[in-house]
């Protein structure tokens, strides 16, 4: 005869607000394949835990996101927020989709200099733009996006010294009617920082106003806010035309689209409520269209979407390492997977599925990581399937920030894959290990011996 | 390891307790459990009967059982003083 | 020629002591007039008595939770609908309405009408928009601002006096004498209903409540004005007697011909001792107490579903006044075998 599946005994009180199994049925169909590879596949070949970035995907969404502004504007321009994710085959994935490079460190610059982008297609953002780097970006004629003045000062005298012309726009920060207000970058505009800097770009011969900048803020859930922020950056590109008889080349409004992830302390899921890029793509061209630019004058617009582009095209594996009965009677599950690795479980209630087939009796869970540290909680409660150690789940929407924001910490940080448009896997980051992290140190000689 | 006779399961899987007008669901599994429980049976039976059903090792059946009956005796479905 | 017999799906048969207006709504239905009616109750919990009023509510199916996402909500939907061929449903909670004004193309498609406000007309009433909503439409509001974080407190305190109001998104309320009080407050109506969380000036007075029904072309098909007379300690109406208060009609034909409203709603006004009205709040359904309507002769639920199906609806014109409604509980007995069918298959 053969042996039925196990499945832990389960037995849960009836409570009057516990969420039937209609509520949760279909969030737990497990999810087996990730672009028809197989997760337990991916897992015995790569190990566990393991990011696994579709390729597809990726490419699925630039395209859409390009379709969504360049039905609605004449020219657009993406360029690949490399903080988001700075994997270089990611990178790369959406410099072959055209898209730019947007980087905010002399580290980022690098990287995309190393990938063979052509310095003109970078733009230079960030409060902490080296010297070095400075006179790099002029000489490779870049992009620069002056955050303060100090900043101004530093980028005249190098152009100075070059002998060159430094191509430059400034950020903008304003009131686009959100909470917060990101006022700590750039110039304002309501107080006037921003004409004051404007005002002196214009007077400086080594520099050449080509843009202007502003990034209202992150995970936006109101296309209405960039709505207004375009229509004041329009406002100040009509100002400087008039009173400068000077045509800027390129509108940028930055990034901050929302994914399509829940937020810790909302009661709908993201899916529901967050907007679409299309959404945002309206209230943007249509604030531009709307404004006061003759025909044939609009600006280039330039987009550094990070997010909204990389959050859903790529899954976290994970292995469960036991399930425990806490004092108070709750279920919780450990797996492999840390906060160390998932930094965004800090904003987002991720979904965790399992990667085989289940029941549809679940039960109330807190997961944790692997860490030895209290702070290591995936997720505080969790209506979870009957998981049993050694089988595997899948976070989803973990595109964002995970893989640049990560930290060696207590374990070693683990493999990444990228699926191709044919299904094959690549390894698109070594596993660390021991050796390579001892490079790093040095260890003074009257510390090498110790006798216990 | 006794179940309280005056218990009721039923097919559903719906689990009430006349003495406390607390009522449960529970899984295949767990139902097999309790109508084991109820028959008298002692954990070794009820260990080796899961184990010839269903596909797992003997640790894990050893563990989840302790628990599964640990949450048995936290909700006041057993006998007091259960050993048989 | 015979009546046509309807479909409709109900929700918020919670008929508690903070009762939803599923129960009277399908009083209302059973009694229209115009056609007979299946009532098929949509519950979220086991113990939402409207789930065994077997008189009134001929089937209930458990539907999920709106924090779940609308995939599941239509999957439930969809099969619901196979069973029992729904000709419409009538939403009653504020948490469910976005869902359901998201889906209803989807729902269309199956055959199934909503009379609903629009995703606009929805949004622009959210509480954390009523200072905007009063100057847009000229309407006197409470001075309200919403807040993210509970150290934002001191900040605001600059504008208001104690005590304030504090209000969740979707649900709660309580008036707050001090900064403990607050905090309290804060932290127990985010940990529920998320952020932001509404400061909203007390304005002292007698409670007012509006119900009606606007057609989406800016008519009023109905309005029954009615002073509060009984307020239990969760500040809802226990009593209430029908009024004929001239500006609460003006205020919400203004309302209704201005923001188009289509669908059922509810508005809540406070009358300050100078005899000014405030807006306080808009609901976007019909309140727990329209049965009122009915009694006073503007069955609004039967208006409802006539325009949610293309009939034809001739505005109500006239209401008794000096009518009242008194709430009473009651007691059902249910056997064990209901609760279990309704908490093991999602279905009774």
């Amino acid at each position: 005869m053969k042996k039925q599946r196990y499945e832990r005994p389960l037995i849960k009180k009836l409570e009057d607000n516990m969420p039937n199994k209609f509520g949760m049925r279909k969030e737990y169909l497990p999810m087996t394949h990730i672009d028809d590879v197989s997760v337990k596949e991916l897992i015995d070949q790569y190990g566990s835990p393991l990011f696994v970035i579709s390729e597809r995907k990726i490419r699925d969404n630039i395209r859409k996101a390009k379709t969504a502004f360049e039905t609605r504007y004449p020219k657009v321009q993406f360029a690949w927020s490399y903080k988001t994710n700075y994997l270089n085959a990611v990178c790369n994935t959406f410099h072959q989709e055209g898209s730019w490079a947007e980087v905010v460190s002399e580290f980022e610059y690098d990287k995309a200099i190393h990938n063979g982008i052509n310095g003109s297609k970078i733009i230079y953002n960030g409060p902490d733009k080296t010297e070095e780097s400075i006179v790099k970006a002029i000489n490779n004629s870049s992009l620069i996006h002056i955050d303060h003045l100090d900043e101004f000062y530093t980028i005249r005298d190098v152009a100075i010294r070059l002998n060159k012309i430094a191509r430059v726009a400034i950020r903008v920060n304003m009131d686009t009617g959100i909470y917060p207000m990101w006022d700590r970058f750039g110039f304002n505009y309501e107080n006037g920082q921003a004409w004051t800097a404007l005002n002196k770009i214009m007077h400086s011969d080594v520099m050449n106003l080509v843009g202007l900048h502003t990034h209202i803020g992150t995970f936006m859930l109101s296309p209405n806010a960039y709505a207004v922020a375009a229509g004041k950056l329009a406002d100040l590109a009509i100002g400087i035309r008039d009173r400068y008889k000077h045509e800027i080349e390129y509108i940028d409004m930055g990034g901050g689209f929302a994914s399509m992830n829940k937020l810790r302390g909302s009661y709908l899921p993201g899916t529901d409520i967050n907007p679409t890029i299309n959404d945002f793509a309206e209230a943007i061209t249509g604030a531009l269209i709307s404004s006061n630019f003759g025909p044939g004058k609009l600006p280039l617009l330039i987009l550094e979407t990070g997010r909204a582009l990389i959050d859903d095209a790529a899954h976290l594996l994970g292995t469960v390492i036991s399930n425990k009965r806490l004092s108070d009677g709750r279920r919780s599950t450990i797996i492999d997977i840390g906060v160390n690795l998932l930094f965004t479980s800090f904003w987002y209630e991720h979904n965790i599925t399992p990667a085989q087939p289940f029941t549809q009796y679940s039960e109330d869970t807190v997961v944790y990581g692997p860490l030895c540290m209290n702070i290591d909680v995936l997720r505080e409660n969790i209506s979870l399937p009957l998981l049993n150690r050694g089988e595997h789940v899948v976070i989803q929407n973990v595109g964002a920030y995970n893989m640049t924001q990560w930290m060696q910490f207590i374990t070693l940080r683990p493999r990444i894959v990228m699926i191709d448009m044919e299904g094959n896997p690549h390894v698109v980051r070594e596993r660390e290990s021991l050796e390579r992290l001892l490079e790093f140190e040095r260890m003074p000689d009257h510390l090498k011996d110790f006798k216990l | 390891m006794k179940i309280k006779q005056d218990v009721a399961v039923s097919d559903s899987g719906f689990v009430f307790n006349p003495t406390t007008g607390d009522s449960f669901s529970v899984n295949p599994i767990g139902m097999e459990i309790i109508k084991l429980m109820k028959e008298g049976k002692s954990m070794e039976e009820i260990n080796k009967s899961v184990l010839e059903n269903y596909n797992v090792e003997e640790k894990t059946i050893e563990k989840d059982l302790y628990d599964f009956i640990e949450m048995l005796g936290h909700y006041s479905l057993r006998e007091e003083n259960g050993q048989t | 020629m015979g009546k046509p017999k309807y479909t409709i799906g109900v929700t918020a048969l919670n008929a508690i002591d903070s009762p939803g207006p599923g129960i009277p709504i399908i009083r209302a239905l059973k009694q229209a007039a115009s056609f007979d009616v299946r009532t098929i109750g949509l519950s979220y919990e086991s113990l939402e008595p409207g789930v065994y009023m077997h008189d009134l509510v001929d089937k209930t199916y458990h539907i999920p939770y709106p924090s779940s996402g609308i995939d599941f909500l239509l999957e439930r939907l969809t099969y619901i609908n196979k069973q029992e061929k729904l000709d419409l449903i009538i939403p009653n909670f504020d948490a469910e309405l976005f869902s359901f004004i998201k889906l209803e193309p989807e729902l269309n498609a199956l055959g199934i009408k909503l009379f609903l406000p629009s995703q606009e007309q929805f949004e622009e009433r959210q509480k954390f928009n009523l200072p905007e909503f009063g100057e847009k439409y000229d309407i006197l509001v409470p001075k309200s601002e919403s807040i993210f974080q509970v150290n934002k407190l001191r900040e605001l305190m600059k504008d208001f006096e104690w005590p304030v109001v504090v209000k969740g998104k979707f649900y709660d309320a309580s008036i707050v004498y001090s900064e403990n009080q607050f905090v309290t407050a804060f932290n127990k109506i985010s940990s529920k209903w998320g952020t932001p969380v509404i400061v909203q000036e007390f304005i002292q007075g007698a409670e007012f409540n509006v119900t009606g029904l606007g057609d989406g072309k800016g008519n009023t098909i109905a309005v029954v004005p009615m002073r509060k007379q009984y307020i239990t300690d969760k500040g809802k109406a226990w009593g209430g007697i029908s009024i004929a208060e001239q500006y609460l009609l003006e205020l919400t034909d203004k309302f209704i011909s201005q923001t188009k409203w289509r669908g059922g709603f509810e508005l809540e006004l406070i009358k300050n001792k100078a005899g000014k009205f405030y807006l306080v709040e808009i609901n976007p359904r019909m309140p727990a107490w329209i049965y009122l309507a009915i009694g006073v002769g503007q069955n609004i639920p039967e208006a409802l579903t006539n325009l949610a199906l293309g009939n034809k609806v001739e505005a109500f014109t006239k209401y008794k006044t000096g009518k009242m409604f008194i709430r009473y509980s009651w007691d059902m007995i249910v056997d064990l075998e209901e609760f279990e069918k309704i908490s093991t298959t999602g279905e009774l």
